[in-house]
């Protein structure tokens, strides 16, 4: 989690860092703030503390407030430490006509949990999200950089012990449309 | 068989890779506009084409590429709008996800015609796993010479950049989406100045859907006029429609304008009809936003005409008695769907979503979904259903963006087309506390049948 590992990207992600501004016109670096703050929160633990805000505002020097304030408007940023596996189920319109409601029921039950917490053993957060771009195959959720698709509450415990073990070791992923290591 | 231009490939093994793309045919519009036509060419063909834009607008696209302000020396920007966050709609992903190289022709060709040197397509955050997927067919494009310095040797350079969002859907909004471009909140900016003379940073820029911009490359490929002989009236060309709901067969379909419902609905080659044996209750036609159809008002219009999947049949009837074709986000529901509760999904995603700097759309929505919320689960009162009438009416019309509008539409429609469900919520609390309740027992009219054959 981001409390064991200093606030400083690797040389991999900062030569990603680095591609990435340079999208963008001369002056115009704050454009790089979503993207880097994607790589940010997958590369430290998860989440955006104030450190790795206050680290990202220094690279694009810009002010801090400016990265607090994009930070808190974007749902994707977490700004709370999360489990190893964010579970994020949809419940709009669409997937609730396909039963979204029993798969948020049945994981709450599951997992002793109400949305929007994580398990005692740090493994599962639940979080109910607004619709992923999937209803044709609805219900599903999204895991990390992965959808899972046309779920049913007869699959979910399978789903669930296969997440385990996935994101269990070496080290679990969070997800980003900027992988540093590819294929993760 | 519809004509397909877009997902005609769709299931040639490989399609993905640029070599099976261009194998294909793929690029030659690039090659055609490039080395024959004018920039100015190239957007006559377009608006002779009569494309109009899919991202739900309907605007025709010719013309907003017309407007760009092509004095001023400033820099030109083209932003591919790849937001996709209307519920109900999952068409751009899909073409994206296995035809990623039909959206990079066409970012080639719509770039040149607008004269742009720098292009970006701002995708949702959510879909991590296809930004790895556009970034490949990017860089095959570039070793093959379609993008980067002097292009298949022409004077016209480009560059094409892949920019994520992070969870907003006002920034699907244009002015939303240049404000987070820009590294920012997704609030939207007040209009005019319009984003064709101040757009990404303060420069002239067009923002179009993925769908419009992937459409380019068969207009250029078969001609202006010849697209426009497809689909119906002012209706031209094909369009994606993202089924989905109470269908046997959801999914993105590939249509030509014009088709009639009653085929897209029920037959096998698209959504294969209504799953489980059972009725049509309704049809939100168009994504969340639209006004929302009884069945029978959806295959029929107030004439008793059949409509057919066009802007303008949908529409027919205006707000009274139409809905819209927005961007093809179609939502069936059968005879157990609770109208009133899958509207309360909906005002509680639009008070999700609202950016909050209006205080119409900010403080509506929250009664809205408050108000609905308490209906659904059997605490409403009689004069609810008028206060909800009374708040979307006060956000209609009343803000910077038009989200608040597409929060109270559907609000607007419900009511009038399912008033009996409401009063029905509120007459029998204890039937609605169970969530499931028209599961169980589909809700009956007593004063006419709400649903058709
Ligand atoms: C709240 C809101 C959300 C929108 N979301 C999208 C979207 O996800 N994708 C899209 O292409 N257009 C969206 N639009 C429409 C855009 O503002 C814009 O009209 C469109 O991208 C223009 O492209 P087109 O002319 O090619 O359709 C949205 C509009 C509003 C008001
Ligand atoms: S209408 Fe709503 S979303 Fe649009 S600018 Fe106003 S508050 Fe923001
Ligand atoms: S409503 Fe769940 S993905 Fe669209």
């Amino acid at each position: 989690m981001a409390d064991t590992k200093p606030v400083q990207f690797t040389d991999a992600a900062m030569a990603l860092v680095q591609k990435i501004i340079k999208r963008y016109p001369e002056g115009r670096q704050k454009s790089a703030l979503l993207p880097v703050l994607h790589i940010a929160q997958a590369e430290f633990g998860g989440w955006l503390s104030t450190e790795t805000m206050d680290y990202v505002a220094g690279i694009l020097n810009i002010k801090p407030i400016e990265v607090y304030e994009v930070a808190s408007f974007y749902t994707m940023y977490n700004l709370q430490p999360v489990g190893k596996c964010v579970l994020e189920v949809c419940r709009t319109g669409p997937c609730w006509l396909r039963g979204s409601d029993d798969i948020i029921q049945y994981l709450e039950q599951k997992l002793g949990i109400k949305e929007g917490e994580t398990t005692a053993d740090g493994m599962f957060t639940l979080k109910t999200v607004e619709c992923l771009a999937s209803c044709g195959s609805a219900p599903m959720m999204q895991v990390g950089n992965h959808y899972i698709e046309n779920l049913s509450v007869e699959k979910m415990d399978e789903v669930l012990n296969k997440l385990k073990e996935t994101h269990n070791v070496p080290s679990p992923d969070y997800g980003s449309p900027y992988p540093v290591t590819p294929g993760k | 068989m519809g004509r397909k231009l877009l997902l005609k490939d769709i299931d040639v093994p490989g399609i993905r890779s640029f070599e099976v793309y261009r194998k294909q045919g793929g690029y030659a519009s690039v090659e055609k506009a490039l080395k024959t036509m004018t920039p100015d060419a190239v957007m006559e063909e377009v608006k002779k084409s009569g494309l109009r834009g899919r991202g739900g607008a309907g605007f025709p696209t010719g013309m907003k590429w017309s407007f760009l302000d092509r004095k001023s020396d400033k820099p030109r920007y083209l932003i591919c709008n790849a937001d996709e966050s209307e519920p109900g709609t999952f068409k751009d992903r899909y073409l994206m996800e296995y035809i990623p190289h039909a959206l990079i022709e066409g970012m080639i060709v719509s770039s040149y015609a607008l004269g742009a040197k720098a292009s970006y397509i701002y995708m949702r955050g959510e879909f991590r796993w296809i930004f790895p997927i556009l970034e490949k067919a990017i860089e095959e494009a570039r070793a093959a010479g379609f993008i980067g310095k002097n292009i298949l040797g022409t004077d016209y350079s480009l560059e094409v950049y892949v920019h994520s969002g992070a969870g907003a859907y006002i920034c699907g909004e244009e002015t939303a989406q240049i404000e987070s471009l820009e590294g920012k909140r997704g609030n939207p900016r007040n209009k005019p100045p319009f984003p064709a003379v101040v757009g990404l940073y303060n420069c002239p820029t067009v923002v179009n859907n993925v769908e419009s911009i992937a459409a380019v490359p068969p207009i250029i490929n078969i001609g202006g006029d010849e697209y426009a002989k497809i689909g119906v009236g002012k209706s031209t060309g094909t369009k994606l429609i993202s089924a989905s709901g109470h269908i046997n067969k959801p999914g993105v379909y590939e249509i030509e304008l014009g088709l009639p419902v009653e085929e897209f609905l029920y037959s096998d080659e698209y959504c294969g009809g209504i799953w489980k044996g059972r009725k049509l209750k309704a049809v939100i036609p168009g994504g969340s936003s639209v006004p929302i159809l009884p069945g029978d008002l959806f295959l029929k219009n107030a004439k008793g005409e059949p409509r057919v999947m066009s802007y303008e049949s949908l529409a027919d009837g205006g707000f009274a008695s139409g809905s819209m074709l927005g961007s093809g986000g179609f939502i069936v529901m059968d005879e157990t769907a609770c109208i009133v509760r899958n509207l309360w999904t909906f005002a509680r995603f639009y008070h999700h979503e609202s950016c909050g700097q209006c205080s119409p759309c900010r403080e509506g929505t929250g009664w809205m979904e408050k108000v609905l919320h308490r209906i659904e689960t059997g605490h409403g009162k009689m004069s609810d259903i008028d206060l909800l009438v009374d708040v979307a009416k006060k956000i209609e019309g009343n803000t910077i963006c038009p989200l608040g509008d597409a929060a109270a539409w559907p609000v607007a429609s419900a009511i009038r087309h399912f008033r009996e469900e409401f009063e029905y919520h509120i007459k029998y609390p204890e039937k609605v506390k169970d969530p499931k309740h028209f599961e169980k027992e589909p809700f009956v009219s007593e004063r006419n049948a709400v649903v058709a054959a």
